[in-house]
């Protein structure tokens, strides 16, 4: 489980590193990938340790990042590359607290294993530009975690950072609903840029809460 | 059908048998031959809950096919030759497994055990001292450290879980009690035999030697008596992963090794395969993140099991995503439960979508969503499929919106649905709840912020 560099890369290219520990899998989104005229696989990772000297020595603009791995998991990687390039988490888990981990220590979306190969590369061109990618499972736990109410007394409140806004609520519910940042910018009258900004919004407001029902999960989490 | 295998496993186990026999009267011939597995003597076992000592008599009898009674008087009979019944028992009792019958022995068996018991000893002793005063001074001795081992052993010798120290995990005052007198007994019968006579200076000097060299060789051993529990510990923690590692295999075997092989065996139908890994990625999440079996209770684990048979039934993928969640209110309570009538009404129509949009949308992939808020539920059953135009609806499909609508609007809810043409359709179900008092102070706490 070496990463292969490939030296001459088109500039017009998104440049996408893999980290799974799944070699199958690795292959499958390999493939896919490369049926997408604008996405190159510059290299794949099967460990953490593995992973960042990959990162860090190839500097792709995209990292897919499995959640789940033998020796720390995604998290672990996102705190030991350098900054510069984003990163999507890509898992079939299903815990909430792991996918708040991960969007927390810094991944810009998440998207299920599940998801078709062209959705996927959207998803790439889209942190690629900056911009957060929710599935609707993200934002049924983003949802959750700034809605619901926990049992332990809140921290004081930054009223900017810890609650969401209407109109975020109203994107974030759509995003949950299944909706594309398209199809919310018809529903709400709006530009596409405007969804975009929402959801850039809500995921910077996810990294950087306090609420402790996001807190609780990045915690827990660290402690393991 | 049964009888056959019986005259089977007669035949195979024992070829030599004349199978006509078995075949007349299958029945005497299990009798007349002993099974292969069943050996000639039982297996000799200490009795556990029929002992009256440490069960070996008991155990022997049980072995023999004697009576008990008859066992106890050899012992005891033994036990006058200096000693050697004692011993043989001693050695018995420490040899010998326990096994695992429970029936108390009654109290006239225990008193002839305890009286033959008694008789022995004093036997034992008596004789020793008829013999000569150099056996006696041997073997007395010998008897109250046989009696002090008898009662420490008896007490470690218990069934039911333990503690580290093998002791059982709620020791009585009896248990120490027993455990106290032993070691005197132990402690005083060795001190004679060492002493060989009595003399009070020499036995309080011996016996702060004794003391002292004990708590020498503690303090010096106390690196060995760590590791040992150490040791014990990590043994401890092994076998409970082992456990572990075995029910998930287990489970694994079930489930997962089952659904890939009927997925290899469905290889050249692609949606029977997709079904297949769907079913077993549901099933597997429900068991390990999921709330056990509490599924008809709260609404998100009742929209992920209709989910569940939707895709099932319809070869379609469902994604749910719920938001919140609402237990059934108990039956008859007011409290912040969703009555029965609303859960199933909900429940109904969602399932109805569902089906609906897995029918006729012409994808195969629905998304649900469901927020449950402080005043009221809300379903969303969303697919970019077909659609249609609400105002040429054809009457079969009119029918079954309208059997939504119909239903969730008897229990005081309503119902959209919006559909497009060549965008997909989006049924959303909304059902009032009753807000309780600590809810109301929750929305007028929370409102500031949100303002």
């Amino acid at each position: 489980m070496t990463f292969t560099a490939s030296p001459q890369t088109a500039p017009d290219k998104f440049r996408v590193f893999l980290v799974d520990d799944h070699a199958v899998f690795r292959a499958g989104v390999r493939a896919e990938l490369g049926r997408e005229v604008d996405m190159e696989v510059v290299g794949e990772a099967g460990g953490v340790a593995e992973a960042i000297a990959g990162i860090n020595a190839l500097r792709p603009q995209v990292v897919l990042l499995d959640v789940h791995m033998p020796d720390g998991g995604g998290v672990g990687v996102l705190h030991g590359i350098d900054s510069g390039p984003v990163c999507l988490a890509l898992s079939v888990s299903d815990a909430a607290e792991d996918v708040i981990a991960v969007i927390r220590a810094g991944a810009r979306g998440y998207v299920t294993k599940t998801i078709s190969g062209a959705e996927l590369a959207d998803g790439v061109r889209r942190v690629a530009g900056g911009d957060a990618v929710f599935s609707p499972r993200l934002a049924g736990f983003v949802l959750d975690s700034f809605t619901g109410r926990s049992n332990a007394p809140e921290p004081p409140l930054d009223p900017e950072l810890d609650s969401l806004t209407p109109r975020e609520l109203e994107v974030l519910r759509l995003l949950a609903r299944g909706y594309t940042y398209r199809e919310i910018a018809e529903e709400l009258v709006i530009s596409v840029k405007t969804v975009e900004t929402h959801a850039s919004n809500v995921l910077r407001k996810t990294q950087q809460s306090n609420r402790n029902a996001l807190t609780r999960w990045a915690h827990r989490r660290r402690i393991d | 059908m049964s009888d056959i295998r019986i005259r089977a496993r007669i035949e195979t186990v024992q070829p030599l048998a004349d199978p006509n026999e078995a075949t007349n009267a299958p029945m005497p011939a299990v009798s007349a031959v002993p099974a292969v597995d069943e050996p000639l003597y039982p297996k000799l076992e200490r009795r556990a809950g029929g002992r009256i000592v440490g069960g070996v008599a008991g155990g022997i009898a049980d072995h023999l096919d004697v009576d008990v009674f008859k066992v106890r008087v050899g012992f005891a009979l033994l036990a006058s030759l200096a000693g050697a019944g004692i011993v043989a028992y001693g050695l018995l009792w420490i040899f010998t497994p326990q096994g695992t019958d429970t029936e108390r022995p009654d109290t006239s068996e225990r008193r002839r055990a305890i009286g033959l018991a008694v008789i022995g000893l004093a036997v034992a002793a008596s004789l020793s001292w008829l013999v000569s005063g150099t056996a006696a001074s041997v073997v007395t001795p010998f008897l109250v450290v046989a009696i002090g081992a008898a009662l420490v052993w008896r007490e470690f010798d218990v069934d039911g879980s333990r503690s580290v120290l093998g002791l059982p995990r709620r020791p009585t005052v009896l248990t120490w009690a027993r455990i106290l007198g032993g070691v005197t007994l132990i402690v005083t019968g060795l001190g004679v035999v060492v002493l060989a006579q009595i003399d009070l200076d020499a036995l309080r000097s011996s016996l702060l030697a004794v003391v002292v060299t004990l708590v020498g060789a503690g303090l010096l051993t106390v690196p060995l008596w760590l590791r040992l529990w150490r040791a014990l510990g990590e043994e401890r923690a092994a076998r409970i992963r082992n456990e572990e590692r075995e029910e998930i295999a287990s489970h694994l075997h079930d489930s997962v090794l089952q659904t890939l092989a009927l997925i290899q065996k469905q290889a050249d139908s692609p949606q029977e395969v997709t079904r297949l890994a769907r079913g077993q990625e549901r099933e597997l999440r429900r068991w390990l993140f999921g709330g056990g079996e509490t599924a008809h209770t709260s609404l998100s684990e009742a929209l992920q099991t209709i989910a569940g048979e939707v895709e099932d039934q319809h070869g379609v993928t469902v994604r749910p995503v719920t938001v919140g969640d609402v237990e059934l209110a108990a039956e008859g309570g007011e409290g912040k439960g969703l009555s029965r009538e609303c859960f199933t009404a909900l429940l109904g129509a969602t399932r109805e979508s569902l089906v609906n949009a897995a029918k006729h949308s012409g994808v195969s992939s629905i998304d649900l969503y469901a927020e449950t808020e402080r005043d009221q539920v809300s379903v969303f059953v969303r697919d970019r499929g077909v659609g249609f135009d609400p105002d040429t609806v054809p009457e079969d499909r009119q029918g079954l919106a309208k059997s939504i609508r119909a239903r969730i609007e008897r229990r005081g809810g309503r119902v959209e649905v919006r559909s497009t043409v060549g965008k997909g359709t989006e049924v959303r179900i909304h059902m009032p709840r009753p807000v309780s008092d600590d809810d109301a102070e929750d929305v007028a706490n929370e409102a500031e912020p949100m303002s």
